[in-house]
């Protein structure tokens, strides 16, 4: 199994998620400079971590988007290759255009940092294939541009097509239909404001909702 | 050559901060003010030699996000 974390300067949950992929894969995994130019040989998962990359200069996750690791994420992605992000990650991920819409300011103007409900909206995904469809998990969020927004016939074909894997369950930032995370097309890209990876183990975190998303995804790829 | 970028929100995008700042002239007792609506200015300096498809290019793929905002070139 391996799996890569992209470190961007800036990124502040790229332990967390190591942590997380250790935990539950065994095998700890490679930490990717966002000026590399390559991923491991191989790899099997790759996670873009929450934190501010680029201190969110020009829009959050803007400038992270256009570093030179992108390009090999974008290829792996286009691979098949599952790729997680995770809050910041998320971000980077609508800017890179690997998925659709964008994560503005939150409405209420705040910080948002606690912990929330969530919806799984979608569990046959490979991220969310340890829940059950409609199941209410708690998981924590810390954002201020969490806000998602995409036109109507974007967010009518996200949920057509079952692309949201996550909703809020109740008001959090303003999120277009209380959308939390998105699948892209292919459903092996996925991108959430909240962070599974804090919410691993019940004696450290008080629950423990975010483990399936790491085992399931591992259970996929075929760990 | 000087550039100005004017990076808006597109109509219809909800925009939390001119929301917020448009609360607070009120606040201010600034009253008839409609709608607020806040953008970004980037300003560049460029060579001469960099032409107007090189300009689109650079707003279309950093500068503005065309997910929801527009933008507007002007040369000083």
């Amino acid at each position: 199994m391996k799996t890569a974390v992209i470190v961007f300067p800036g990124s502040n949950c790229d332990r967390d998620v190591a942590v997380a992929l250790r935990e539950v894969s065994g095998t700890a995994p490679t930490m990717v400079w966002h000026g590399d130019t390559a991923l491991p040989d191989g790899i099997d998962l790759v996670a873009l971590p929450g934190g501010f990359s680029y201190g969110d200069y020009l829009r959050s996750g803007a400038i992270g988007a256009r570093s030179p690791i992108l390009r090999a994420v974008k290829d792996a992605a286009d691979r098949g290759v599952p790729v997680l992000g995770i809050c910041n990650g998320f971000q980077v991920l609508t800017e890179a255009g690997l998925l659709p819409g964008a994560l503005m300011r939150n409405a209420g103007l705040d910080f948002v940092c606690r912990e929330v409900p969530l919806t799984v909206d979608n569990a046959q995904s490979a991220f969310t294939s340890r829940y059950t469809a409609g199941e209410r998990i708690i998981v924590p969020v810390a954002h201020h541009d969490g806000n998602y927004a995409a036109d109507p016939e974007t967010l009518d074909r996200l949920e057509g097509e079952g692309r949201v894997a996550f909703r809020y369950g109740e008001s959090v930032n303003g999120s277009a239909r209380n959308i939390a995370g998105v699948l892209n097309a292919a459903g092996n890209v996925l991108g959430l404001m909240p962070h599974p990876e804090r919410r691993i183990d019940t004696a450290a975190h008080g629950g423990d909702d975010g483990r399936r998303l790491f085992e399931g995804l591992l259970e996929t790829v075929g760990v | 050559m000087k550039l100005r970028i004017f990076v808006t929100l597109k109509p219809g995008v909800l925009d939390p901060q001119g929301r917020a700042i448009h609360k607070a002239l009120g606040g201010l007792g600034f009253d008839g003010v409609n709608d607020v609506r806040a953008g970004k200015l980037i300003e560049l300096e460029v060579e001469d030699s960099v032409d107007d498809a090189q300009i689109d290019a650079m707003c279309r793929k950093l500068l503005a996000n065309t997910v929801i905002e527009n933008y507007r070139v002007e040369r000083a």
